[in-house]
């Protein structure tokens, strides 16, 4: 393969890994998306439109949407508070705190969708709570919420924490000697230089809560038109046998998903050049 | 940059991230093995024993050995091939590998139905062989392979970049074969950084849903794996039953979150011996 190559190396083995690797990635990665892709191109243009254009589907695009959109919401705030606690101050309990934080990594999706829907039902250990002061969680868009930025929660965490680390304490020293104010200090020098590896956190848990399954469904309800959920939508078709419909369906989240992933490392392989750069 | 909180507004954020980490994450694990022993320890033990149980921990973790050593033996290679050559296409290779990460597990689920279900035309033919691929142990263990590629080529790319690659040059150049090289001095350098990513391969493919469930075919005592054990007995009020093969999921996840732990000390340190030694050498 010496065309392929643009700087030689004397280690050997190129051939073999190059060969392997490419054969992996087309049979596992490559070759699936490309049958979802034919299956698609085989429907027409009207026929595409009308299961995307579907009430239901239109439903669940909603649903799904403002679901994700609150979650990461949730997640860059909290995700934040817990990153800015467990980088910058030491107290019992600081190593727990940060193992615990990929709990939602390490916990199968299922278990945690159980779960949540047992701890927020109407009896529930929390949900009695939220049910005292007139609110359901358990079964409404709320429930998705809060199963979709449980299972996103480490993204904004883990994201934010190796820069918060990096940040030198002189900066904030100097602004407050300048005389700024500590709120002001955060959000101008702190949350500043944050906001790049913020943003890609919220977008990599935006991107994993709109693909989220397991732990949803179990707490959703899936009641068509209010709390069903995209992905739900194309495994009920596909129940159905109605193929067509489901690839259609997936297309959607599919090509949202690729978007989001490019997006994200595009600004990201841009943010590093700016920096190094300097 | 760790100090000890003084003010109370400091004392204030520490309290607001102890509540959060207790409402999201250690209620549910609480309430998780509350529920399990509700019934008493009998009945966990009845459940535990039951043949639907046993079944979908055999077929687990018979899904998981298959997964974890292809997606380790991949790991390796694609991270050595990313790492160790200069060459056209070598981000795309390292941004394809991302491409199960992004994708939501039932779209995944879908395209393997679509490509390799009896419709198709690969399937057909292995159906002509007389091998059933989706709705049989070959489909989940096919979607339990893409959903879990990243994580062992994500673990080693940065570590394998970040070492560089002068000792193995050194070796081959003194004589030593490939395997040698990869053997004695790469193996060496990046064996806890390894099992890093074995214990993330083996927990998602333990635990993975989505993707499985739409290519399992939920055959009660034949494709249920534990995690479609836990939603088939909810569905069948066996709630007991269901938080008991839950309790064993998330025994499984507090393992890994200790391992991980230690690994990562273990991998940091190795780093840190790493680039202490090298700066050792380049001062003269």
């Amino acid at each position: 393969m010496p065309l392929l190559r643009t700087q030689h190396s004397v280690l050997p083995g190129f051939t073999l890994s190059f060969a392997l690797s490419v054969l992996f990635i087309c049979l596992v990665i490559l070759v699936p998306l490309s049958g979802l892709a034919i299956h698609v191109s085989q429907m027409s243009w009207a026929q595409y439109w009308g299961v995307i254009t579907d009430p239901r589907s239109l439903a669940s695009f909603r649903v799904t949407l403002l679901a994700a959109a609150g979650a990461s919401g949730i997640n860059a705030v909290v995700g934040l508070l817990l990153a800015w606690v467990i980088t910058r101050y030491r107290f019992p309990g600081r190593r727990l705190m940060d193992a615990l934080v990929d709990l939602p990594f390490a916990l199968p999706t299922a278990v945690a969708g159980l779960t949540l829907s047992a701890l927020f039902a109407a009896n529930g250990w929390l949900g009695q709570w939220f049910e005292a002061i007139g609110i359901s969680v358990a079964y409404t868009p709320l429930g998705i919420m809060i199963a979709m930025s449980f299972t996103s929660l480490p993204f904004v965490v883990r994201a934010v924490q190796p820069v918060l680390e990096d940040l030198t304490p002189d900066v904030e020293e100097a602004a407050a000697t300048l005389g700024a104010t500590p709120m002001a200090t955060f959000t101008r020098v702190i949350l500043a230089q944050l906001m790049p590896a913020l943003l890609t956190g919220t977008a990599l848990a935006f991107t994993r809560s709109l693909g989220e399954y397991g732990a949803v469904i179990f707490i959703a309800g899936n009641m068509p038109f209010e709390t069903e959920i995209l992905s739900l939508l194309v495994n009920i078709r596909l129940d159905e046998f109605d193929y067509a419909a489901a690839s259609a369906l997936a297309s959607v989240i599919l090509i949202a998903s690729l978007v989001l992933l490019f997006g994200i490392q595009l600004v990201q392989s841009r943010l590093t050049r700016r920096w190094k750069g300097h | 940059m760790h100090e000890r909180p003084r003010h109370w507004h400091q004392w204030l954020l520490i309290m607001a991230a102890f509540a959060a980490v207790a409402i999201l994450l250690v209620m549910p694990l609480a309430l998780i093995f509350t529920e399990a022993f509700s019934q008493g320890w009998a009945m966990v033990q009845q459940n535990l024993t039951n043949p639907d149980m046993l079944g979908a921990i055999k077929l687990t973790l018979i899904v998981a050995l298959i997964t974890v050593p292809v997606n380790l033996l991949f790991g390796i290679l694609l991270a050595w091939c990313v790492t160790r050559y200069e060459f056209r296409g070598r981000k795309l290779l390292s941004t394809l590998i991302d491409i199960p990460f992004a994708m939501s597990p039932v779209v995944a689920g879908l395209c393997y139905l679509v490509v390799y279900g009896a419709q198709s035309v690969v399937g057909n033919w292995f159906s002509g062989m007389g091998v059933q691929l989706m709705f049989a142990l070959p489909g989940m263990v096919m979607v339990t392979v893409f959903v879990t590629c990243p994580y062992v080529a994500r673990v080693l790319i940065p570590l394998m970049e970040s070492q560089g690659q002068h000792e193995e040059e050194a070796a081959i150049i003194l004589g030593a074969s490939g395997w040698q090289a990869f053997w004695y001095v790469t193996l060496p350098k990046i064996r806890w950084a390894l099992l890093y990513g074995v214990v993330l391969t083996n927990a998602r493919a333990v635990g993975e849903f989505g993707a499985v469930s739409v290519v399992s075919g939920l055959i009660r005592g034949q494709t249920l794996t534990l995690p479609l054990l836990v939603q088939m007995w909810n569905q069948d009020y066996n709630t007991v039953g269901a938080f008991t093969a839950a309790g064993l999921l998330a025994a499984m996840a507090l393992v890994t979150l200790l391992l991980k732990t230690v690994l990562e000390w273990a991998t940091q340190h190795n780093t840190d011996n790493a680039t202490e030694q090298k700066t050792e050498q380049d001062t003269p």
